[in-house]
């Protein structure tokens, strides 16, 4: 008993390393070597294969490369049915939005902090804001003259008709009663065309600003920037944020927190982010925790790898 | 003796960290792998990202789209904090395979695991704040993670401003910190004897 308590006493005790033997070790000398060699190859990379740039979208080079993505998406907001619309938390109050742990559901518990009425910061505000030709005018007033069944009842009809004209091309819809909408979306893309919308949906009546919520929602929402994502092998399916345009090592440290959106249940899982955060947050404590894991802080005795890294300590006391 | 605040902590660091534990001229015998290597290579890796990333800043977050140099620097601060990362992550494999937490290490070791999720975390904002197309759909991806966890409104990933602060005062100043404590404690508890090692004169 007391020798099997004394061995394992024994076993856990770790020497002061001043109990060995030493050598001579110039750790300022190896900081400057090291540096050297790190500065010299990141200033060698820099040069042979530079870093990717690729411009950002603006909304007026969307509207202008792709108007009928544009429109559509303008409709969508109208109706109600895009992305920014259905969000939920943090941006408006979606019923049912909102994705849970289990039965936890963080988002909708940290409410609508940055308020965002799709419909009315995106498109009517903007257009209402304008100098716009007397049918935009017009229109402007048959929609607020509406009541909600009947604005939802226009705009739904012309995102349906939308989506079945060829391309997609408003000029080409099958025609029918769809009230202001045409003109509402018409007026927007040009407002868009021109550049004008990317000022209004940055400034807000404000001379500096740095955030970019608005615009990025409204061009999140079209599938333009999503398209380009895909021919730049970035989205979710494709390892998503780990990598970056062009060819380059990207974020490659991100590799365990991507895969689990590779994988089931969590590639079609409608929580997936927040139950990926959620392994990601374990998996992160574990890592800090390690020495006091037990199993795991035992796998280096198990593994040996440790006789590679001591191997001249293991061969001299031998 | 003096009994001021300032007097107490002088003799506190003195007793914890002597100068010839901080600045020695000799480490143990055993400490004799490459291995060794990758944690001052991460050091010196964290300073050229400090130095290039400190040069980005003085002409500001646009200047790289419209300058050759500009480009050229924020190519080096891209791949030191590439080299940065792969060093930093080869260290942590070895010190993990090298139970390096062991003889009252663990805070060594955490202090190291929190600055490597620290610099991810650095890394990120930084690929959010380049005001390119990488930026726009990173931050259009992450928002939907961070606001599926409730805190997308408190760390806004489509607010550039907020996210450049984070990346070139916050987070630097976190990862500068720990850096600094995680060496610290590694010269004060000295380099980890091997696995089964007994000092010379101990064996049985």
């Amino acid at each position: 008993m007391k020798g099997a308590r004394g061995r394992a006493v024994k076993g856990a005790r770790v020497p002061a390393p001043e109990a060995f033997p030493t050598r001579p070790y110039d750790l300022l000398k190896e900081f400057t070597i090291a540096l050297v060699v790190v500065a010299v190859l990141s200033a060698g990379l820099a040069g042979l294969f530079s870093s990717p740039d690729e411009t950002p979208v603006t909304l007026a080079s969307w509207s202008s490369a792709a108007p009928n993505d544009f429109t559509a998406t303008a409709v969508a907001e109208l109706a109600g049915s895009s992305t920014s619309a259905q969000y939920g938390p943090p941006y408006n109050d979606t019923p049912g939005a909102g994705q849970k742990i289990g039965p936890v559901g963080l988002q909708r518990a940290a409410g609508v902090r940055i308020p965002v009425d799709p419909a009315e910061d995106f498109v009517l505000r903007p257009l209402r804001e304008s100098p716009e030709p007397p049918e935009v005018t017009t229109a402007l007033a048959q929609w607020n003259a509406a009541t909600p069944d009947q604005r939802q009842a226009w705009s739904s009809a012309y995102a349906d008709a939308l989506g079945k004209a060829p391309d997609g091309d408003p000029a080409k819809v099958a025609p029918a009663d769809y009230g202001p909408v045409p003109a509402l979306a018409a007026g927007l893309l040009t407002l868009a065309q021109a550049g004008s919308l990317d000022g209004q949906l940055l400034t807000r009546g404000r001379f500096y600003q740095t955030d970019y919520t608005k615009p990025m929602l409204l061009l999140a929402d079209g599938s333009y920037l999503s398209d380009r994502a895909t021919a730049q092998h970035l989205t979710g399916s494709q390892w998503g944020m780990m990598n970056e345009t062009g060819n380059y090592p990207g974020q490659a440290w991100l590799w365990l927190y991507t895969f689990w959106y590779q994988i089931d249940p969590f590639k079609s899982s409608k929580n997936a982010d927040a139950e990926v955060w959620a392994i990601m947050a374990v998996l992160s404590l574990a890592l800090v925790l390690v020495p006091f894991i037990p199993g795991v802080r035992s796998v280096p005795r198990w593994t040996r790898v440790y006789r590679l890294v001591w191997r001249d300590h293991y061969r001299t006391r031998r | 003796m003096t009994s001021s605040w300032t007097g107490a902590l002088r003799r506190y660091a003195l007793r914890k960290l002597p100068p010839e534990k901080l600045l020695p001229e000799s480490q143990p015998a055993y400490m004799a792998s490459w291995i060794y290597v990758f944690g001052v290579l991460t050091v010196a890796a964290l300073v050229v990202v400090l130095v290039s990333g400190g040069v980005l800043a003085l002409f500001g977050p646009a200047w790289w789209h419209v300058s050759s140099v500009g480009k050229y620097v924020n190519s080096v601060h891209l791949w030191s904090v590439e080299l940065f990362m792969a060093v930093m992550v080869i260290h942590l494999w070895g010190k993990f395979f090298m139970a390096a937490w062991r003889g009252r290490r663990a805070l060594t070791w955490m202090t190291g695991a929190v600055t490597f999720l620290a610099s991810i975390g650095t890394a990120f904002t930084g690929y959010v704040v380049q005001q390119n197309f990488d930026s726009q759909w990173i931050s259009g991806q992450a928002k939907d993670a961070l606001n599926a966890v409730g805190v997308g409104a408190w760390f806004n990933v489509l607010d550039f401003g907020q996210m450049l602060m984070w990346h070139i005062v916050l987070l630097p100043l976190v990862i500068g910190l720990l850096t600094v404590w995680h060496v610290l404690l590694v010269r004060m508890r000295g380099i980890v004897p091997p696995i089964g090692a007994t000092a010379p004169g101990d064996e049985r």
